[in-house]
Formats: C-alpha cells, structure tokens, sequence
C-alpha cells in the first residue's frame, strides 16, 4: 500500500486551497491581522486601569496646621484632584452623584489624636461600585498618609508609632503601567479569536456553499480534512501572534523579560487549543451566523472575562475560580504575563503548558470523535 | 483497487431502501422502502418533483447518509461497508456543483485532481480532454465565481469527473440552468455513456427531461412509482393525447371547458390549442367535450411522459382543484390599452450593459413571459419594472405611473412572487396572510376580509394554523401566491414560478393565474421552462440585454419551422434563436 503519497498529495492540495481563499478574501486577513491592531489599539492606549486624578472629597472639620499640610500632600499628589467640603453630608451626596470617587474625613480631633496612639483620626469612604479601582485608590490614600505621617512626625521632632508600617514596593510592573498586564493578556484574547472563529467560520463557510458535501464524496480522508484546515489557519494564528508580540514589545514598550522562544513555544501550544475549539464548534454549527454566535459566546467572552486577563481571578467567587479552570486562555494568560513581567518562571510555564497540553488532546479528540465523513 | 464486479452486474442496486430525517419537531420520511436497479453504460433518470426523495437517494449513493434500513451496492461494492473504496470510483456532482468560487477554473481542477489521486503525470492530458468536453479552456484563468451557472455547472462536472469515474451521479444538474445550457450538458453526459462507456444517473425535476434518459426511476414523495424505458410509459398512454382547437375561442374557456369534461383527465395549453390527455384510450367526441356547432376540431397526437405521471398521480388519488371562476372584471374603466410600456430602456453597471435598449408593451388581461438564457438580462428588466431598481436611460411606465418618478405608488398595483417563495417560515399561514396584508396597508375591515378570501379561495382554511416552512412545496406556492394577491393587484409578477413542484401543483397554479388573467390582472412570468412560455399568450426572448424576439408561442415556432423540422418546440425555437445570435455576434467581432 502506497497510501502516504495520494494523502500527501491531497493534504497539499487543501492547504494550498486554503491559502489561496486565505489570500482572496479580505476577511480572515482582517480577523487574523486588523483585528489584533486594533484590539491592541484600543487597550494599548484607549483603556486604563491606572488610577490617576482620582475625585476625592476632603472634610476638614478644624482646620489646623496639621490638616493644612496634610491636604497639601494630597493637592500634590499625582493621583487625586482633591475637592474641598465644609460638611460629611454635603461630600456623601457629592459620593452618592458620583462627582467624587471617595471621602477623606478628618474630625475636630484630628489635631488632638494625631499622636495619642489610639486609633488612626482620618475617615476614609470609597464609592465601591468598582472594586478593583476602590481597592487601587484606598491604597494610595495609605500611602499618601503613611508618608505624610512620617515626615510629619520628624518635622514636629518626634517618635511616631503607626499601627501598621506601609511601606510600599511594587514589583513587576514598577512603573505601574496597566498597559504592562493588559497587552500580555491581550494576547491570549487575540489568539482565541484567530484559533476559534476563524476556524469554525471557515468551516461552516463549506457546509453553507455546498463544497463540502463535494469534499467529502472525494476519497479524502478526513485526517486530511481536518488538517488542511489546522495547518493553514495554524500558520496565520502565528503571524497574528508575531504581530502583537511587536507591537506589544516595540510601540506599547511592555518590558519582554523572558524569551521569545518560551514565549512562541506556549503560544504555538495555546493556538492549538483554540484551533481546536473551533473545529469542535464546527463539527455543530454548519452556518456562518451561528459559527460566529458561538464561537463568540463560548471561546471569546470566557477568554476575555473569565482567564484573569483583566478581571483578577484571585477574587472572584470560588465556584465562578472553579470554572475558569476550564477556559483554555486562563493558561496562557498567566504564561504571557509571567514571561513579559517576570521571565522564565519555569514552574509558572511548565504548570501552564501542561494544562495546555491537555485541553488540546482533549479538543482534538473531541472533533475526531464527533466527525464524520457523512452528512449527518 | 480490487474490482470484482462483472460488467454484465448491475451498476447500483438498491433493497428495501429506508432513510428518515428528524427536522422541525417531526419525523420525515425521505425514502420509503425503495429497490431499484441501475443498468451499466446507460443514463437513468432519476426524475421527480421537489421532496420526491432524489437528493437523499443520490447522497446513500455517495456514502454522505446511511440508510435506516436496506442495502446499497455501488459497482459491487457494499456503500455501507466500504464508502471510501465507492468515493474513488465515483463521481458526484452536488445540487450546488461544490465549486470554490473565490478559486480559478484551473484551482479548482487541480483541487479536485489532488483530492482524486490524479497522479500528475496524467494531469496534462486528462485536462486537455476535459476542456474539450466542456469547452471551458478559454477560461482556465477566471474565477469559478465569475462564471455563468451554464458553465459553473460544466467545471462542476469536470470537477468530479477529474479522474475517470464508472459510474457518475448528477444531482438536478439542470435546475436553473437555460434550456441552451441543459442541451449542452446533456450532449456531454451522452458523449461520456457513449465514448466512455460511463454510468450515468442523473436526478431532476423536468419530466420533458425523462424522455432523453434511456431508463427511468420515477419517485414521488419518497416513494418509487416506476422503473423502466421512458417509452414503457409513454405506451401506457397510447391513443389517449389529443390536441383540441377552436378557432373560435379563447384558448383559456377551451382549457376550463374541457377540464370539466367528463372524458378528459388533464387538459393543457400547448400553443394555439389545447393538449388533453383522456381517462380512456378513445377518442373523445366534440360532443363529449361540450362543442357545440362543430366548433371544435380534434386531432390524435403522441403521448408524453409527463401525460403518463399525471395519470398515475391521479390514480394514486391525487385532485388538481380547481379554483373558482374568474371575478368579476376589475378595470371597469379602461380594461383597454397597454398596462406595461417599455420603451428603449436601458440600465448599466460599470461598463457592462445588462439591458441594452429593449422595448415592449404588455395590454390588460395579457399573461406575458419573459424568456432568455442565464445573463439575458431578465433578472435586471425585472427588477427595473418592479421599481426595485431604477434604470439607467429610457421609458418605463406601469399601472400608468411613471417608474423613474413615482415608483412607490406603482408598487401599490404590484403583486410579485418571488422564486423561492419570500415566506417567513416560521410564522404560520394566517399569520404570513395578515403580514403581508399589513405591509400593503390595507385597513382592518378589508384585511380581515381578504385573509378570509385568501383561505377559502387557496383551500388553505385547514392548514391556517401550521407553520408554512413545513407545508409541502405545492401549499407554500400557494400561499406565496395568495400573499401577493392580498392588495388585488393589477399586474402580477412571477419569477420562476413552478420551478420544482408536481405536475399537478403546477396544473393548479396556472388555473389559478388563468382565471386571474381572465378577470384583467396583467401577469409577467420569467421561466427557464418551456412548457410554462406555452401557457402564456405572448413571449418575449431576451439575449444578452436585447429583444431578439416577440410574439405568440406559435408565432416563435412558425419562424423556426424548416423543411428538416416542421413541428419545432418552443425550446429548439428558443435555441436555435439564442445561437444564431451568438454566431451573428461573432462575425461581427471578426470583422
């Protein structure tokens, strides 16, 4: 039996079909290489997550010396607009209308408790609405204070005692550029759309213009057809990827601390499981629209919200941490960022790829089992 | 390739073939219990109207569907056993030719050569040979998706037929395609049975196309009628086929005249008379047909195919059912004088004119069609005198108004039904009626009214409730049809009408059209089947966005008539215009 030269010879033939579709329709050029700017763009310069000019009411019942240089500190300060109030009511309604992120309340005893060692004398409301960024500002209000207290004390020449000694020292991201953790994450989100709905569009694209059915009365086997899918789209997942790691690297200037090669190796992993997926959507879906529908809902929107890539995964409820266990992005997002930011961190990337690893096998089973060469 | 079979075997054999399809909630039974055998080096037909199972059978075949129950041997190989073995010695042209339409001619031949096992040492000249056959090498470098549907059809056919195939299967390959085209096709698959010694089965829903088929499988609603030379049908209906004139009537009466004679069993416009088909292998008396006076005369002619599915479908217990007699005349006016006037009109895109300065005029009462091959440029004229499109120079003037002007208020007076039936499937018969009364704007009280009409006068009263995506074919045509008649047009536009419907749906349609045209409503049919321009009163063929001809179907067949063939159809009349155009066209670019 000859049977590795025909099925050479008509993977080639596939491949080079896809490649030409590739190169005449507009489309998967723009899912595969616009859309990754684009998205790139949008959260490279359009969204962040830094907290800078933060509104913030500041309540200062007995204006003394202490409060004076204190406020000052904050006028100062790089993260906060303050916003003067004479009373607690009138800041909460401003907290309550939104006009101002939080409230720094200092009371008529402010000056008096200072250093009496009892508890700290300053107020401290947040609008809670969006935790992440109270979370961010209730930090730098600690630290403004901290080091306000601190030379303060020195000024007035004496000891200060502090419940707490914040002293803060960010690492990682020293500069603490959200552009550093999102482009990385990005990445992920971008793979996920090139590997799935790519994919699965392309391959219901067959089904709804009839040339699958002529594809399959063909003696091609169906390894064939899977892989003259896989191959091509595999190719062109990789140049979106080399395209966002450039821009990532050159024009965002998100530190790479790792290597490349660690960093394509997972990604080339990542992609296959996405590719994966979107065979597996389309072994379902044999029209463009409900590809597309589900390619968004299932691989997309999860690898968006639900791999930690914005939304930390840290602090979201536990049976929603459980679930993220299986979004395939959740893997890689934490390679990328450890190997932008950190570097090789071996056990990060070894735990990772194996996980990886799985969710392929998994996939590519998946599709071979519920693929037939029949219509139905 | 292990290939055991005796060529005396039967190229395909079917037993006790079951298959079913679980769609919308239901069971549908596609195939029920059929067994058939297909001879080798001949061409069967496979022939039968929509949902008659044709699709479902070529697919086993294929090895694309298993069946629920029964055997299938392709060229002594077990389909269920062995489909890849069946694939590589087959070839199989889908409903769709299975092109890729963004991939060149020759992209797609190389495509389907790899796929085929073709070794490339053969290539050069298997596609020389190819390209002979279908003509196509003058346009290796285009697009398939640039292609006319004639010759999409034939690189779908070079296609599957990349490698020499024993046996090849064609799904409705001549559905949409211009009678020039069809004759085309057929000349290649007669080349390929003869030259080649090739087996041919080939599925489609134009019975006249069963008498070019040497055997003949015919199906109906999943299940197999008969099997055998067309001629054995045709001789079951010998001295039953008349041809009925009077000279005196209008050739519309004639046809209701004799359909409710009692002898008369089918009864057909064909030309200046009318074509009927009796219950009895005796020649009908003028009497028995309700003449009076003589006034009738009766002539004996050859039967048909088609006459012999009539009859069985109405031995099975099928009804035409008739519609009620014509309404009351509607222009009560000016029933006189033209309802359409074309003149010199033209429309552009780009460079390219897709209608090039025709003029025509339809009068009141007129059931007009519009023929021509595919790119005629009858889609376009359609559109332009259904105001959808507005034309690029000339005249246009409908229901008296001005097309370039006042195009929305034409529209009130149109009623058009499109080719595949523009139904919201899933809304249910009465709910399709009160949209689209909605959407004409009539008011409450008139729209009750005429979706009350509309279920009496279609018998779709019963069904008022059933989803329409799940009607059979007949009734969703009927619905359409119902649907734009809501708002009582004046002219009624019809674009493809039948395409794919029985025999006897398509009977009842055109009754129904009849007794509209009858009560004054002007109808314009675009068909690609001859024997629906027979019903109409005027024909007008378009070629390449110009009018080669106008006139009645007698008219268009007495200017064909020659010594070598005195009686010509309408379709060798058709062609035979389409290609002294194309020759004129020629010499002209020669010289």
């Amino acid at each position: 039996m000859r049977r590795g030269m025909p099925g050479w010879r008509r993977l080639k033939g596939l491949i080079r079909k896809e490649s030409y579709q590739i190169i005449r329709d507009p489309s998967s050029i723009a899912i595969a290489f616009v859309l990754p700017a684009v998205l790139l763009f949008i959260f490279g310069y359009g969204v962040s997550l830094d907290a800078k000019n933060v509104p913030l009411a500041l309540v200062v019942e007995q204006p003394s010396p202490a409060t004076a240089s204190l406020t000052g500190d904050f006028q100062d300060s790089q993260w906060f607009e303050p916003k003067h109030f004479n009373d607690i009511h009138a800041a909460q309604e401003a907290l309550r209308h939104r006009k101002v992120m939080g409230i720094l309340w200092l009371r008529s005893n402010f000056t008096r408790e200072l250093f009496s060692g009892g508890p700290a004398p300053i107020g401290l409301f947040l609008n809670g609405v969006d935790g992440n960024t109270a979370r961010i500002v209730a930090g730098y209000v600690q630290g403004v204070w901290g080091k306000w207290l601190v030379r303060y004390a020195q000024s007035q020449g004496r000891e200060v005692i502090l419940p707490v000694n914040v002293e803060q020292r960010i690492w990682f991201n020293p500069e603490v550029r959200s552009t550093n953790f999102l482009v990385p994450g990005l990445i992920a989100v971008i793979m996920t759309l090139i590997g799935a709905l790519l994919t699965s569009m392309v391959v219901a694209r067959e089904w709804e213009r009839g040339t699958m059915e002529a594809l399959l009365v063909t003696p091609v086997r169906l390894r064939e057809i899977l892989l003259g899918k896989l191959i091509p789209y595999f190719v062109l997942g990789m140049g979106g990827q080399i395209l966002s790691v450039a821009m990532a690297v050159w024009l965002f200037e998100v530190p790479l601390r790792g290597s490349l090669w660690v960093l394509m190796g997972v990604s080339a992993l990542f992609l296959l499981a996405a590719l994966g997926m979107g065979l597996l959507i389309s072994t379902v879906a044999h029209n463009q629209f409900v590809a597309g529908q589900l390619a968004i809902f299932t691989t997309f929107l999860p690898a968006f919200i639900l791999s930690g890539f914005i939304f930390d995964i840290g602090s979201m409820p536990g049976w929603v941490q459980a679930i993220t266990h299986v979004i395939a992005a959740r893997y890689f997002v934490q390679v990328l960022q450890s190997v932008f930011l950190a570097g090789d961190v071996w056990p990060v990337i070894l735990v990772n790829s194996v996980a990886l690893v799985i969710m392929t096998a998994v996939f590519m089973g998946l599709v071979r089992l519920r693929s037939r060469k029949r219509l139905e | 390739m292990t290939q055991t079979a005796n060529s005396q075997d039967p190229a395909l054999v079917l037993q006790g073939v079951r298959k079913g399809f679980h769609s919308g909630g239901r069971d549908v039974v596609a195939l029920d219990d059929v067994s058939a055998s297909v001879k080798r080096g001949i061409v069967t037909g496979l022939i039968g109207p929509d949902a008659a199972g044709k699709t479902t059978l070529m697919r086993l075949v294929a090895g694309l569907l298993l069946p629920d129950q029964g055997e299938i041997t392709a060229l002594g190989l077990d389909v269920r056993r062995k489909p890849l073995e069946v694939q590589s010695s087959l070839g199989y042209m889908p409903q769709r030719f299975g092109l890729y339409e963004d991939l060149t001619v020759q992209e797609n031949l190389d495509l389907y050569a790899d796929l085929q096992n073709l070794p490339p040492s053969e290539r050069k000249e298997r596609y020389e040979q190819l390209m002979k056959l279908t003509g196509l090498a003058p346009f290796t470098d285009r697009l398939a998706g640039a292609l006319s549907g004639g010759m999409k059809q034939k690189l779908g056919l070079a296609c599957s037929l990349v490698r020499p195939k024993d046996l090849l299967l064609l799904d409705e390959p001549t559905v949409g395609v211009d009678p020039l085209s069809r004759r085309e096709l057929w000349e290649i698959v007669y080349n390929l049975v003869e030259h080649q010694g090739m087996t041919v089965l080939l599925s489609t829903a134009y019975l006249d196309e069963a008498e070019r088929c040497q055997e003949v499988i015919l199906m109906h609603m999943g299940k197999l009628l008969d099997h055998g030379k067309p001629q054995k049908f045709t001789k079951t209906m010998q001295g039953r086929s008349f041809m009925v004139t009077a000279p005196e009537m209008n050739k519309r009466q004639l046809q209701r005249q004799l359909n409710q004679a009692p002898p008369v069993l089918d009864a057909l416009i064909l030309g200046e008379g009318v074509r009927v088909v009796t219950k009895e292998a005796q020649e009908p008396t003028p009497a028995e047909l309700g003449g009076q006076d003589g006034d009738l005369s009766i002539e004996a002619v050859p039967p048909r195919f088609e006459d012999s599915f009539v009859a069985m479908l109405r031995e099975l217990g099928q009804e035409v059912t008739t519609p009620s007699q014509p309404g009351e005349r509607r222009c009560a006016e000016a029933c006189d004088g033209p309802v359409i006037e074309v003149e010199n009109l033209k429309r552009r895109f780009g460079d390219f004119m897709a209608v090039d300065g025709i003029s025509f005029v339809v009068e009141h009462g007129e059931v007009l069609g519009l023929l021509g091959a595919n790119g005629a440029g009858k889609s376009t004229t359609f559109r332009m005198l259904c105001g959808l499109l507005p034309p690029s120079e000339g005249r246009l003037h409908v229901a008296g108004h001005n097309l370039r002007k006042a195009a929305a208020k034409a529209r009130q007076s149109i009623g058009y039904m499109a080719q595949r039936f523009s139904l919201y499937a899933n809304l249910s018969v009465v709910e399709n009626l009160r949209f689209f009364a909605r959407v004409y704007g009539l008011n409450i009280a008139r729209r009750k009214e005429r979706v009350q009409w509309a279920l009496e006068e279609f018998e779709l009263a019963e069904l008022a409730n059933a989803t329409s995506g799940q009607l059979p074919l007949g009734y969703k045509q009927r619905l359409a049809l119902a649907a734009a008649l809501m708002h009582e047009p004046e002219i009624l536009f019809l674009d493809e009408p039948t395409s794919g419907v029985d025999p006897l749906a398509r009977r009842e349609f055109w009754r129904r059209i009849n007794a509209l045209a009858e009560s004054g409503v002007t109808v314009l049919v675009t068909t690609h089947f001859m024997e629906e321009a027979e019903y109409c009163d005027r024909v007008v063929i378009m070629d390449r966005g110009k009018v080669l001809a106008e006139g009645t179907p007698e008219e268009i067949k007495k200017a064909r008539r020659t010594e070598d063939d005195p009686s010509p159809t309408l379709e060798d009349a058709f062609i035979a215009l389409i290609e002294h155009n194309k020759q004129m066209l020629e010499k002209e670019q020669a010289a």
